[in-house]
């Protein structure tokens, strides 16, 4: 179908992006990269007045180093997420997790702050924000404000923005030399949403964070299942597993029942073994 | 309906354009362009079928607006096969018989000529990674990858990205 009518700004400061926030409220939606919002407006799941077009908006742009973080500008696309040697020395799992998200051309134009902000919980990038303990820098006209990952994600679609805030950059600290990761999701085709998938990162011994994604309404992380392996390394895999029941309570989908994505969520987990316990 | 003036270069013309802010770019270039070589599938970018280029890369016609497209240059299958850029491509589609009802075929080669561009070096399981946002409903794919892997073998072998 085609989009309904609506108005379009090509904002070229963030004082404009906050100014029209105010004059139209919910009905003013930030247009990013557009992969997942153009395809809303074209299935007529959403009917904003106005879209807020955020691309020429310099202050969202570019990766940057700290002496022990990366800061991602929301608009930083997959494509140059994936190609970034600073993303794939110090933040290995999201570049891990690039080729996984969707396809080359959807990847040229989304954006991470678009797939963040928009909050799908099938998506990867909200689990490797929580498995990564993320920072979300939020903005509004006066002030800046800092979010952990675990607190952004309210649910299907719903995240910590207020009316007037934007997603302006996220914080990733920088992998340490003890740092472990694993990415793996189950897809029925290579580049649609997984079924399932897992992003997990342990940044140093006896800290580990397996994010789960496409299990509920938002990035759940299996906290039982995490503490057997920090306990016990491989040897808490069953019991590990066997706390995924609990760990997510998945109620399944259209994808899958409740049962069968508890059965591939032990499957992604061994799967990750390896690469995150020293011993496996 | 909210219009918008936009200027863009489309297959190496220079244009100025009045659009509605709701036009898809694909509607334009199809619509108001009558370039209908972009073929226009599901329209929320799952089948490929609309994949152009926009500044050197390859992106869902569906899923942007007509009016971000201004200050842009646009290739469709009708710039890159007037050219003469894919031509080894198009060669080899006919070759390897690639497409039998051609639907998907615009989307696919600009798709292809993306990945023989960035990565001279794919095996057919990076090939396959790489169209795998673009459906065929006619030829199994494996005619497709043999085509793009035959492309990128020539390619090499002139010595261009050896």
């Amino acid at each position: 179908m085609k989009a309904p009518p609506f108005g379009y700004v090509k904002a070229r400061e963030l004082g404009q992006v906050f100014d029209l926030l105010e004059q139209h409220g919910d009905e003013a939606k930030i247009l990013a990269g557009g992969q997942s919002l153009i395809p809303s407006l074209n299935l007529r799941l959403s009917r904003p007045t106005l879209l807020i077009d955020i691309n020429a908006i310099a202050d969202l742009q570019g990766i940057r180093e700290t002496a022990d973080t990366v800061v991602v500008g929301a608009l930083t696309t997959h494509v140059a997420l994936e190609k970034s040697p600073i993303i794939s020395r110090h933040v290995q799992l999201l570049a891990a997790a690039m080729p996984h998200i969707a396809h080359p051309a959807i990847r040229n134009r989304g954006t991470i702050g678009g797939s963040l902000a928009f909050a799908d919980p099938a998506a990867e990038l909200p689990a490797c924000a929580t498995a990564l303990d993320a920072t979300f820098i939020l903005r509004n006209r006066d002030q800046e404000r800092r979010v952990k990952a675990s607190e952004f994600f309210h649910g299907l679609f719903e995240t910590d923005l207020k009316p007037g805030e934007i997603l302006a950059a996220i914080e990733f600290p920088k992998a340490t030399t003890s740092h472990r990761f694993a990415f793996s999701e189950l897809a029925r085709r290579h580049g649609d949403y997984a079924m399932i998938g897992l992003a997990a990162a342990s940044p140093q011994l006896g800290m580990l964070r397996l994010a789960y994604f496409g299990v509920a309404d938002r990035p759940v992380s299996a906290e039982r299942a995490a503490t057997h392996l920090i306990r016990d390394g491989a040897a808490g895999v069953e019991a590990a597993c066997a706390s995924l029941a609990d760990d997510l309570e998945s109620s399944g989908d259209l994808n899958a029942g409740p049962q069968t994505k508890l059965h591939l969520a032990a499957v992604l987990l061994r799967r990750a073994l390896p690469a995150l316990l020293p011993s496996a | 309906m909210e219009q918008h003036e936009i200027s863009v270069i489309v297959n190496g013309q220079k244009l100025r354009r009045r659009v509605s802010a709701r036009q898809h770019l694909i509607d334009f270039l199809r619509n108001e362009l009558s370039l209908t070589g972009s073929h226009l599938g599901c329209e929320h970018g799952v089948c490929g079928a609309c994949t152009i280029q926009v500044n050197g890369t390859a992106v869902r016609g569906c899923l942007m607006l007509a009016v971000q497209a201004d200050g842009a240059k646009v290739e469709t299958i009708e710039g890159l096969s007037d050219s003469g850029a894919i031509a080894d491509l198009q060669e080899a589609f006919h070759q390897y018989n690639a497409l039998q009802c051609g639907f998907c075929t615009p989307g696919m080669l600009a798709t292809a000529a993306e990945l023989v561009e960035l990565h001279p070096h794919a095996d057919r399981e990076e090939i396959r990674a790489h169209i795998s946002g673009n459906y065929c409903r006619c030829t199994g794919y494996h005619a497709i990858v043999d085509a793009i892997a035959f492309v990128l073998e020539t390619r090499r072998n002139k010595g261009g990205a050896a």
